[in-house]
C-alpha cells in the first residue's frame, strides 16, 4: 500500500484545544486527553496526536525537534546532519510507556538545538535568518533522509503523534508528566491508512501546529500556488498545506491572524457591501491578491503557535466546532461534550459562525 | 474541361407537397441558390453555391427544405479522401492558396472530451448553488508580491491595474469589418450587462460602442488599425495581438469590398483598401521588442490599463509565456489550434499549432516553476464550447477564458465555415447593409446574455459538486481532473491522473 504523501487520503476527524490566556503553565496534559478522549467516535484508531506549548521551560530557547527514526542508518544519517549545522544542547529518546493497542513504534527522539549560523549556507549573499534555516534543515531531512521525519520543530513546544486512538497516543506519550499553557489535539478517522506515524496529526513547522478536521475541496489550488513559495508538500494532506499557508502568510508576509482569517475563509462579496469601505476594500485586495489561498470545501482548525491559539471554520460552517471558557481558560472542540468532559460550569459556550476567527493571544506579565 | 466539375457537396432537397412558393428561400439566401422558374412555375436550386448555412431551412414557413450532404463520391479511398482530391483540382484550376474560415474541423484529439470532473461523496459534502453564495468573480492582472498594511491595519499597496470579472469568461477578439455592426454591438451590450469583457479585435472601435468602455478590450495588432490615443483610453485594458489560433505565424487580409464607410473611418483606412495584417509586427522582431510595445501603450495610458498579449497556442508556447510574463505584460491570452478565423488559409489553419488544452497545462506548470505565476493572469481560448469546458480550463489553470465561436453561435452562426466570403446570410460575418440588417442587435444581446446566464449556472453547479464555493478555490486544481484514454505521455503534460488513479 502506498505511504501518506504517495497518495492523497481524505479523513475525517476530531480536534481539540484549551489555553490559559494568562499563559500559565497549568494545563496538564492529561486534560487534553481527557478532552479528546470523550470523542473516541470522531477517530477510526489511525491517527491520534497532541501539541503543548511551554512545556519545555528549561529549554525554551533552543529548537525541540521531535524525530521519528525507522532504522539506525537513518539516524545515523540525521544525527551527522544535525551535528554539522546545529549545537545540540540536549537529546535523548522520548519517554514512552507500554500501550497495547500502540504497536509498530519507530525509534522517536528528541534534540534541543541551537542553529549554527556560521555555518549555514546562504542565499545569493544574503545570510539567511534562523527560522528559515531551521525550516530548510526540517525540508531537507524529511525529503533527503530516508527514514527519518521531523515531526515537531518549534522552540518550547513539542508535538506527540502515533497510529491509535488519541487517548492512547496521550498514555502512550507520557503526557500526564508535562505541563503547559496551552494544548492542542487530534483524532483522526481516514478513509484508509498507510499506518505511518508521520501522517498523524498535529502537523507543526516551527511553533505552528495545526489540527484539522475536514477535507478541503481547493487542495490542489491551495498546495501549487504554496508550493511556487519553496514548501514542499511532501505529505499531500490538508494540513500539512494549512500549515505551510499560515506560516507564509504570518511569518513570511507579517499577516495577523486576524488577517490570515480573511485570506483563508473570506467573507463572501455579498458581505462587502454592508462593510466599513476601508475594510471592505482590504478584503477585497486580499481576495485578489491571494485569491489562490481561499480554503474551501469543510474545515474546522486549530492552530497553535507561542502567543496563543486561532481557531476557524470555513465559511459556510461544514464543520462542528465549539467555544467555551472559564476563568481565563479558553476550550475549544469539535463537540461541546469534549469540552464539558473536562469543564462543566463554563462562563458560556458557543459555536462560532463560519468563518468567524476565534484567535486568543496569552498576556504575559512577564517575558 | 470536366475535371473542374466538382458535383456540390450539398443538396437542396424540397418538399414540392410542402412549397408554397413564398420565395423566402430566395430572398433569404445571399448565395442566390434558389430561384423561381416561371416556366416550370416552381422554385428550383442552383445547389452547387450553397454552403449549407441552413437560413433557408430555418425561414422556410412550411419546412419544406432540407439540406443533405450528398452521398455522390469518387471511389473511397482512405489516403486520398474525396476533399483532399477536390482540393487538388481547385488548385490545379486556380493556382491559388485555399482559404477557409472559422475553426480546424479536422480530427485531432478534443482533450477537453478526455477529461472529467471531480465531485463530492461522503467524506466532504457537495455544496447547492440555490441555498448557497457561489462566487465566480475573478481579477485579471498582475498580483503584489506581498500587501502593506499601515498602522491601522488598511491596506497601503496600490495594485497593477486589474480586469475584475463577474464570472470567468470573455467575448474573444473578432473585429469590426470581419463581423458586423450589429454583432459587434450585441457582444459589447451583452458583455457590459453581464459584468465581463468583449475584444475589439484589430478593427478599431466604433464611436458608438465608446461607451461600452468599461466593459471593451480595444486590440493593438500588427496592423495598427484604428489606433489612436483615445481609442487606447477608451477600453479597460489593451490586447496586444502576436498571433491567432487558428492561423499562428500569419497575418490577416481584411478584402477592400468590406471596408465600407464605417469600416473604413474606423480603420482608419481608405475605403475599398484591402486592410493588411503583417506577419509579424514589424516593430517586435524579439521579445525584447515586445517588452518596447508593452510599456509603449503603458506611457500612453498612464499605466492606467493592463496589458494583454494574445499568442497563439504553438509547440515552444511556455518558453514564450514565460519571456512574456518577464516582459510587463499583465496577462497573456493562448489561442488554441482550433480558434476561429474570419479567413485563414486552409493549410495552416488545419495544420499549424497545439491544442489550447495542452499549451496551458505547461504554460501554467511552467510559470509556476519559475515562480512567476502571479505575476501574469492567463486567459484561454481556441475553443471552449461549454461550461464543462470552463471549468476544465481553470483547473487546468486558466484564471479566464475567451469565447468566439460560441458567442457566435448564440447570435445565429451555423458554422457554414464562408466567412471569407462575406455573404454571412446569418449578418454575422458580413458588411452588406442588407445582410447586416437581419441581426437584430437587442435579440442577439439577449441571446449573448441568455448563453452567459447559463454557462454560469452550469459552472456553479460543477463547482458546488465539487464542494468548492469560490471559483479562486478551482483555479489550477487539477486534482480536480482525471483522464479518460489519455496516454502516460498526456497525462505526464496535462499533469492530471487517469480516472480510477
Amino acid at each position: 500500500m502506498l505511504r501518506e504523501g504517495e497518495i492523497r487520503i481524505p479523513s475525517g476527524c476530531a480536534i481539540s484545544g484549551i489555553i490559559d490566556r494568562k499563559g500559565r503553565r497549568c494545563l496538564n496534559g492529561q486534560k487534553i486527553v481527557d478532552s479528546i478522549a470523550i470523542m473516541h467516535d470522531r477517530s477510526n484508531g489511525l491517527g491520534g496526536g497532541f501539541a503543548g506549548y511551554g512545556i519545555y521551560p528549561e529549554f525554551a530557547d533552543l529548537y525541540a525537534f521531535h524525530i521519528f527514526y525507522d532504522t539506525m542508518e537513518a539516524k545515523e544519517a540525521c544525527e551527522r546532519y544535525l551535528d554539522r549545522y546545529f549545537e545540540v544542547v540536549s537529546y535523548g529518546i522520548i519517554p514512552t510507556k507500554s500501550v497495547e493497542s500502540i504497536q509498530d513504534s519507530p525509534m522517536i527522539m528528541r534534540y534541543f538545538v541551537n542553529p549554527l549560523l556560521t555555518k549555514a549556507k546562504t542565499i545569493g549573499k544574503v545570510p539567511i535568518d534562523e527560522e528559515t534555516f531551521v525550516v530548510e534543515t526540517v525540508f531537507y531531512i524529511n525529503s533527503n533522509i530516508d527514514g527519518a521525519y521531523i515531526f515537531s520543530n518549534g522552540k518550547n513546544m513539542g508535538i506527540f503523534k502515533a497510529v491509535g486512538f488519541p487517548e492512547d497516543v496521550g498514555e502512550f506519550y507520557r503526557l500526564n508528566e508535562y505541563d503547559g499553557y496551552s494544548w492542542t489535539a487530534h483524532g483522526r478517522y481516514p478513509t484508509n491508512t498507510p499506518g505511518w506515524w508521520g501522517g498523524a496529526h498535529p502537523f507543526g513547522l516551527l511553533d505552528y501546529s495545526i489540527v484539522h478536521n475536514g477535507e478541503i475541496s481547493s487542495y490542489d489550488a491551495n498546495r501549487r500556488y504554496i508550493e511556487m513559495f519553496d514548501y514542499k508538500c511532501t505529505l499531500l494532506t490538508d494540513t500539512e498545506a494549512i500549515t505551510y499557508i499560515i506560516d507564509f502568510l504570518n511569518r513570511k508576509n507579517g499577516l495577523s491572524f486576524e488577517d490570515i482569517s480573511k485570506i483563508i475563509a473570506a467573507p463572501f462579496w455579498s458581505e462587502l457591501e454592508h462593510m466599513d469601505p476601508a475594510e471592505a476594500k482590504k478584503i477585497k485586495t486580499f481576495r485578489n491578491a491571494f485569491s489562490s489561498l481561499l480554503i474551501t470545501g469543510p474545515f474546522s482548525i486549530i492552530c497553535g503557535f507561542t502567543d496563543g491559539i486561532m481557531a476557524l471554520n470555513d465559511r459556510l460552517k461544514l464543520r462542528s466546532m465549539v467555544v467555551g471558557e472559564k476563568d481565563d481558560i479558553v476550550y475549544l472542540a469539535s463537540e461541546e461534550a469534549a469540552i464539558r468532559a473536562v469543564c462543566q460550569d463554563l462562563d458560556y459556550i458557543r459555536a462560532p459562525k463560519g468563518g468567524e476567527p476565534i484567535i486568543v493571544r496569552v498576556e504575559r506579565e512577564e517575558k | 474541361m470536366g475535371i473542374n466539375l466538382l458535383y456540390p457537396k450539398y443538396e437542396v432537397i424540397r418538399n414540392f407537397d410542402r412549397c408554397i412558393e413564398c420565395r423566402v428561400c430566395e430572398r433569404q439566401c445571399a448565395n442566390e441558390v434558389h430561384s423561381y422558374d416561371p416556366e416550370l412555375k416552381r422554385m428550383v436550386a442552383d445547389e452547387s453555391k450553397c454552403v449549407d448555412c441552413q437560413r433557408c431551412v430555418a425561414l422556410c414557413p412550411t419546412r419544406a427544405l432540407k439540406i443533405v450532404e450528398t452521398d455522390n463520391t469518387f471511389k473511397k479511398n482512405v489516403n486520398w479522401k474525396q476533399q483532399t482530391i477536390e482540393e487538388v483540382y481547385r488548385q490545379a484550376e486556380s493556382g491559388g492558396v485555399l482559404l477557409s474560415s472559422m475553426g480546424n474541423p479536422q480530427e485531432y484529439p478534443v482533450y477537453w472530451d478526455k477529461m472529467l470532473i471531480n465531485a463530492s461523496q461522503v467524506t466532504n459534502p457537495s455544496i447547492d448553488p440555490l441555498r448557497e453564495p457561489m462566487e465566480t468573480k475573478v481579477f485579471l492582472g498582475k498580483k503584489p508580491k506581498n500587501i502593506e498594511l499601515d498602522e491601522a491595519g488598511n491596506v497601503k499597496t496600490i495594485l497593477e491595474p486589474q480586469i475584475e470579472l463577474e464570472l470567468p469568461i470573455m467575448f474573444s477578439a473578432m473585429s469590426y469589418g470581419s463581423i458586423s455592426e450589429n454583432a459587434h454591438k450585441a457582444l459589447a451590450r451583452a458583455a457590459t450587462k453581464m459584468g465581463t469583457c468583449y475584444n475589439t479585435g484589430e478593427g478599431g472601435l466604433n464611436k458608438e460602442l465608446y461607451q461600452y468602455g468599461e466593459h471593451t478590450i480595444v486590440q493593438v495588432a500588427s496592423g495598427r488599425f484604428g489606433v489612436h490615443p483615445d481609442y487606447l483610453m477608451a477600453g479597460k485594458a489593451i490586447e496586444i495581438k502576436m498571433g491567432q489560433g487558428a492561423k499562428p505565424g500569419i497575418g490577416g487580409h481584411l478584402p477592400g469590398r468590406k471596408i465600407g464607410e464605417k469600416v473604413s473611418q474606423t480603420r482608419m483606412i481608405p475605403q475599398g483598401s484591402d486592410a493588411i495584417s503583417p506577419a509579424p509586427h514589424h516593430d517586435i522582431y524579439s521579445i525584447e521588442d515586445l517588452r518596447q510595445l508593452i510599456f509603449s501603450l503603458k506611457e500612453a495610458t498612464n499605466y492606467s490599463k493592463p496589458v494583454i498579449v494574445k499568442i497563439a497556442a504553438v509547440h515552444n508556447v511556455a518558453a514564450i509565456a514565460s519571456g512574456i510574463a518577464r516582459s510587463g505584460a499583465d496577462i497573456i491570452a493562448i489561442d488554441g489550434f482550433r480558434g476561429g478565423t474570419g479567413a485563414a488559409p486552409t493549410r495552416i489553419r488545419d495544420n499549424v499549432g497545439i491544442p489550447i488544452e495542452l499549451a496551458l497545462a505547461a504554460v501554467d506548470q511552467r510559470l509556476r516553476e519559475e515562480k512567476i505565476r502571479n505575476d501574469i493572469s492567463i486567459v484561454v481560448g481556441g475553443s471552449i464550447r461549454s461550461a464543462s469546458d470552463v471549468v476544465k480550463a481553470i483547473a487546468l489553470g486558466a484564471d479566464a477564458c475567451y469565447i468566439g465561436t460560441a458567442a457566435l453561435l448564440a447570435i445565429g452562426c451555423h458554422l457554414c465555415r464562408k466567412c471569407q466570403t462575406g455573404k454571412c446570410n446569418w449578418g454575422i460575418a458580413t458588411q452588406r447593409e442588407d445582410l447586416v440588417k437581419r441581426l437584430n442587435p437587442d435579440i442577439a444581446t439577449k441571446r449573448l446574455e441568455n448563453l452567459l446566464t447559463a454557462w454560469n449556472h452550469e459552472i456553479q453547479e460543477m463547482m458546488g459538486g465539487m464542494g468548492i464555493n469560490s471559483i479562486e478555490a478551482l483555479k489550477g486544481n487539477r486534482l480536480m481532473l482525471r483522464g479518460i484514454g489519455l496516454s502516460a505521455k498526456e497525462l505526464e503534460i496535462l499533469q492530471i491522473k487517469h480516472a480510477g488513479e
